[in-house]
Parts: structure tokens; C-alpha cells; sequence
């Protein structure tokens, strides 16, 4: 396997870790406050859906982008609903809100568009467009650093480099500010939080909130950045790589800048077949590749990479003490 | 009281439909709708196109929920419909069911080859050769003598799309490289544009300049990251050149709409039960070819396809099928 090969794969990589790596960043928002989430998967399609009917019909991909967090955020508001305020079963509502996103993702789209569920193409300002960072056709030429700075890094849509981003900027949040300290307090110990006259309600809705926005983000790129238009069911499981990658990062923000970008490998290694049959020299079934991610999945569920230890208080819907 | 409601509505439904028809025929639509731009749609439009021509009516019903297959056929069949028209390989546990009860109507189903009923018409068809002409003028296009295939979920269908492509490619340049990926192995497979156009991106890095899609939702995915990569693709089931005019090569017909009025024109007294393929040799598969794709098909490859298609339908030239024995001599999967 040459190098343009590898930076190829590497490429598609960043690309396919993009979705996740938000996704993931937003299940660890949600719970590191004491809110499971497995309804990231719910969320992602929603915003897909309504970032790409919001973008077709506007013209602009910032009204799509727009109206996707607004679509994630309610449906974050109503896991927020039903599992902080109400105190229900917080993987219910999570599965309430899959189910829910994809129906009625579908449902309108039918209703919008008549197209079989599918919104129209996007083109031009509709979607996000690979911006170029500057001197990337410069540098080309330099070996070694010039692709990998003009093909790797340079490229990519905006979304993407704000994903990257949101990795510091999570560990910044949760781990030097005030609001962080009592994020993840209020995933360990709510009582304490309350007891020092802080409200764990408010707490909690803010870090669910947040995991809106970080899922309208996801789904966003879905369906404006990586591809061109939304279709049912086009979140196709990211949003449980997702978990499972937060899992495996063990709720740390740069350990799941890595475990997505791992993930994301693993998928962009199940598009070139070839590739691993050069390096291999044995040829791979593709059913393999594909099951990669799944394998590692189960792999470190099984607790083989060390004992992942989720927020104490998180499943527990907090009940004040009277 | 609501239970009441329900059959009362049922009831009126049942003698609307049964009063505007006596042995007018009736389409039932699958899950997707009946403008899906693909398979409902070309049924709609046989249906459309009969109508238009006769000036005769028919009926029609939209499958929007699994649980609704068996209620509407029957409802169509009770109302005396006549013959009956069902689209889609997964009707055909509703016509199992439906069909015998109603001996005296006349069914015919789209995708399905297998059942053993009567009254049934069971239309397939050849796909590997409407895949064979698209290949060869893939290979025609290609300057890098690459080509690449994308199917849906690994399933024979799809593996028999892959191998009369493939074929197709090799009979025109022996040299062509055939890269064929499958997006997945799950249902999800169909509704993954993401992927798709990862793979899209993965086959134009090793060197492929057209691209075949053969993958529902997913493979609108492919149209568009081949369309933003300038390279060229080809569609499948309807025409599907309009998506991307200029850019997409060709596409891969199936002509649901020619198995649909070929069934409402013969009737109730012309109605032939049995398996019916449908080839090259009766318009049953194609290639498209209309105005958002008439720059890129030469007159030699025009001539070159449509001389292949000749000696197809006289039966000089055979496409093997992935069926006769699950491997293709062409591609490896």
C-alpha cells in the first residue's frame, strides 16, 4: 500500500469520524450529568432530515444547519422531559426517541416533498462545500508534508473542523470551568451538587441541551456536508458506534477524538478491500471489513481494554430529598 | 361505538369502489410510494400511459404500513377489480394469500417468479442484460479503463446485477478493471448515501472514471459524490439521467411500466398466468438514453450497444446469469 493510498484512506477516515465524533461528544455531555442517551441515533436523523428539507427549501445550508439543532434540541428536550423531570426510564425514552425520528423523519419528508421519503437534492449555497485552507495548493508539491496538508487536512467541510475543535473545547468545559466541575459532579454525586444549594435540574437540562446541539450538528453534516440530500434511515447506526465509541474512550473527551477516528478507520478500511488485501496478502472477505467496528464494539464491551467505569449517578433520575 | 364507525366506513369505502368498477383493473402500489422517482413511479406511469390511451379508468392504492398488503388486495378483489396488479417481492406472501380465495380474479405480481397459483401472472426480469448493455458502454466511457460497480445489500439480485455489468465491460475491453463493492450486508444497506458515496470516493481513488449504482437510496449517494467528482454514473430501474444531466452516463432500465400496461391492455379475456421474464427482446430491461445524456453517448457506442442488444434478443450472444450456478465468470465477489 502506497502513501496516497493510505492518505486516501485516512482521508475518508476524518470524514466518516466526523458524525461519530460528535455524536460521541454529545453522549458524553449528556452522561457526564447522569443521562444515558441512547436515542444520539434518533436525534442524528432528525436533524438530518430537517437540515436537508430546511436547506432545499430556503436555499441556504446555515437555515438547514439551523433547523436541524432545532429539531435535535426538542427531541433532547423531551428525553429531558420524560427521564429529569418526570423521572422516567431514561433507555426508554431513549428508544421512544429513535422510533419516533425515524417515522416521522419519513413521514413529513412523504408529506414535504412527495419523493418517497427523501428530500430533493442540494446543490450549490444548499450544502456545505469543501473549503480549502490557504496555501494548500502551494505546499502540494513539498513531499510527504504537501499531501498530507493539502489532501488530509485541507478539503473538508466546515463542520468538519469544528467537530475537531469541539473536542478541546469539551475538555476546556468540563474539566477547567466552574460549569464543568459541577457537570460531572451531578453525574457522580447529585445529592452533593443539590446540597451546596446548586440546582441539579437546571444542570442536567443544560448538559441535555447541549447534547441537542452537538446531534443537530452531527446530523447536519450527514445530510448537507458528507452527502447531498437526506434519505430514511440514513443515520444507519452511527448513533450506536457512537455510544459504543464513548464507551470505549471511558466518558474522556480526547479518548474519543481517538476512538472515533478509530471507528471512522475501521469503516474507511471496509470501503478498499483491496488495500488490505495488498498489505495483508490474504484476500479479506468484505462481510469482515464490514463487521469490524461491530467486532471491536463487542470486544470492548467485554471490558477487554481496560475497565470502562460510566458517571455513578448516570440511569438514576434524581430524586430531592424532602 | 369507534369499532362501529370503522366498519361502517369500511363499509362505504367497499361500496364507493364496488359501484365505480366492474372488470376495471387496479394497481397496488408498495411501501415507498407511488413517487418514489423509481419502481412505484414507473408502475404509475404504465398505468397512466394505458389509461391515457384507451381513455379507460383504473383503480389504485397506495401500501403505506406492512399491515395494510393483505387488506387492501383483498378489499380490491372483493370490489371486483379485475385483473389486479401487485408491485414488489414482498407482496408475495399477499398474493399467496389473496389470490386463491379469488379464483375468478385475475393477479399478476412485479419481482416475483416462485408461487405456484393459477390466476397468478408472475413477471421477472432479465436484469443482467439491460446490466450488460450499461457495462459496455461504461467500459466505452471509461479513459482509465476503470469502471466500478456499488451495489445495495449483498443479495444474489444484486450480485446478478454485478456479474452482467461486468460482463458487459469485458466484452468491450477484455483489460477493464472491475471494481465491485457492496455497501453492507443488513437492509440498512439501501439507505445509506453516506456510504455510498465514501465508496464512490474509494473506487475514483483507485482509478475508476464511471460508476454503476445498483442501491436504492444509497445509490443516490453515489450519483452525487460521482456528479461532484466529475466523473460519470449510471443509474438504475427508471431513468434516472435528469438527476445529474450531463453527468450521469446512462441508466439501467427496468421497465416496470411496460409489465404493468402489458398486463391492464390484455385484460381480463387476454390474461396469461405463469412466469413471465421480461428481456431484452420484449423492452422489459434498457439502457436510457434521452436528452440529459445524449453528448456523452457517442454514435459508435450507440451502435456498438445496440448491435450487442441484436445479437442478445436473437440469442448469439448469451449473458450468464448469477442464478445458473451463484458465481459469474466476470468478477470475483
Amino acid at each position: 500500500m502506497d502513501f496516497l493510498t493510505l492518505l486516501q484512506i485516512f482521508d475518508s477516515s476524518v470524514r466518516l469520524a466526523t458524525p461519530l465524533l460528535f455524536a460521541c461528544l454529545a453522549g458524553l455531555f449528556s452522561e457526564r450529568a447522569g443521562i444515558f442517551d441512547i436515542g444520539l441515533e434518533g436525534k442524528m436523523l432528525a436533524a438530518a432530515f430537517f437540515s436537508a428539507a430546511f436547506a432545499a427549501i430556503s436555499g441556504s445550508v446555515w437555515v438547514g444547519l439551523l433547523a436541524g439543532i432545532g429539531a435535535s434540541l426538542a427531541l433532547s428536550l423531551v428525553h429531558g422531559l420524560a427521564s429529569i423531570t418526570f423521572r422516567g426510564n431514561q433507555l426508554i425514552s431513549g428508544v421512544a426517541i429513535n422510533f419516533l425520528a425515524a417515522g416521522l423523519t419519513v413521514l413529513i419528508a412523504q408529506s414535504w416533498f412527495q419523493q418517497g421519503g427523501r428530500t430533493p437534492s442540494l446543490s450549490g449555497n444548499a450544502r456545505f462545500n469543501e473549503i480549502t485552507l490557504p496555501f494548500a495548493d502551494a505546499v502540494r508539491d513539498i513531499p510527504y508534508f504537501g499531501p498530507i496538508y493539502a489532501d488530509l487536512i485541507s478539503g473538508h467541510s466546515i463542520l468538519v473542523y469544528v467537530a475537531f475543535l469541539t473536542v478541546p473545547l469539551t475538555w476546556y468545559l468540563l474539566f477547567r470551568t466552574r460549569f464543568g466541575l459541577r457537570l460531572r459532579a451531578v453525574g457522580e454525586n447529585p445529592a452533593a451538587v443539590d446540597t451546596a444549594g446548586i440546582s441539579v435540574l437546571r444542570l442536567r437540562y443544560s448538559a441535555v441541551a447541549i447534547c441537542g446541539v452537538l446531534c443537530g450538528l452531527s446530523g447536519a453534516y450527514l445530510a448537507t456536508g458528507l452527502q447531498a440530500l437526506f434519505v430514511k434511515d440514513m443515520s444507519s447506526g452511527r448513533g450506536f458506534i457512537a455510544l459504543a465509541a464513548l464507551i470505549f474512550a471511558k466518558w474522556r473527551p480526547w479518548y474519543a477524538l481517538w476512538a472515533c477516528l478509530l471507528f471512522g478507520f475501521l469503516q474507511a478500511l471496509s470501503l478498499r478491500p483491496d488495500a488490505v488485501e495488498a498489505v495483508t496478502q490474504v484476500k479479506v472477505p468484505g462481510q469482515l471489513l464490514d463487521a469490524l467496528p461491530y467486532i471491536l464494539t463487542v470486544v470492548i464491551l467485554a471490558g477487554f481494554v481496560g475497565k470502562a467505569i460510566p458517571p455513578r449517578a448516570g440511569g438514576e433520575p434524581y430524586v430531592k430529598e424532602r | 361505538m369507534s369499532y362501529l364507525k370503522n366498519a361502517l366506513g369500511g363499509a362505504a369505502a367497499l361500496a364507493l369502489m364496488a359501484g365505480a368498477a366492474l372488470a376495471e383493473p387496479a394497481l397496488m402500489y408498495d411501501l415507498g410510494g407511488k413517487f418514489d422517482k423509481s419502481f412505484n413511479e414507473a408502475a404509475y406511469n404504465g398505468a397512466k400511459r394505458w389509461a391515457d390511451e384507451t381513455g379507460e379508468s383504473y383503480q389504485e392504492i397506495e401500501v403505506t404500513a406492512e399491515a395494510q398488503r393483505v387488506q387492501f388486495a383483498t378489499r380490491l378483489a372483493e370490489a371486483g377489480y379485475n385483473p389486479i396488479v401487485v408491485l414488489g417481492f414482498q407482496n408475495a406472501a399477499t398474493v399467496e394469500e389473496v389470490a386463491p380465495k379469488y379464483p375468478d380474479t385475475k393477479f399478476a405480481i412485479i419481482d416475483v417468479g416462485w408461487l405456484d397459483i393459477p390466476n397468478l401472472r408472475q413477471i421477472t426480469f432479465a436484469e443482467h442484460e439491460g446490466s450488460y448493455l450499461v457495462g459496455m458502454l461504461a467500459a466505452m466511457a471509461s479513459e482509465s479503463n476503470t469502471v466500478g460497480f456499488i451495489g445495495g445489500m449483498d443479495v444474489p439480485l444484486i450480485r446478478h446485477f454485478a456479474c452482467g455489468y461486468a460482463q458487459g465491460a469485458k466484452a468491450v475491453n477484455p483489460d477493464v478493471t472491475v471494481i465491485a463493492n457492496m455497501t453492507g450486508t443488513t437492509p440498512a444497506a439501501w439507505n445509506d448515501p453516506v456510504k455510498g458515496g465514501e465508496l464512490t470516493k474509494s473506487q475514483i481513488s483507485q482509478g475508476a472514471d464511471v460508476v454503476y449504482a445498483a442501491a436504492g437510496g444509497t445509490g443516490v449517494g453515489v450519483l452525487q459524490a460521482a456528479a461532484d467528482a466529475d466523473i460519470l454514473s449510471i443509474g438504475v430501474d427508471s431513468n434516472q439521467n435528469h438527476l445529474h444531466p450531463g453527468e450521469v452516463l446512462t441508466s439501467m432500465l427496468k421497465r416496470v411500466d411496460n409489465a404493468v400496461y402489458d398486463v391492464f391492455s390484455a385484460g381480463v379475456d387476454g390474461f396469461e398466468a405463469g412466469v413471465h421474464t421480461m428481456t431484452l427482446a420484449n423492452d422489459g430491461v434498457g439502457y436510457a438514453l434521452d436528452e440529459n445524456n445524449a453528448s456523452l453517448i457517442t454514435d459508435d457506442m450507440k451502435a456498438a450497444v445496440e448491435d450487442a442488444k441484436a445479437k442478445i434478443i436473437a440469442g448469439d450472444l448469451s449473458v450468464v446469469a448469477y442464478y445458473e450456478n451463484d458465481s459469474c465468470p466476470a468478477l470475483e465477489f
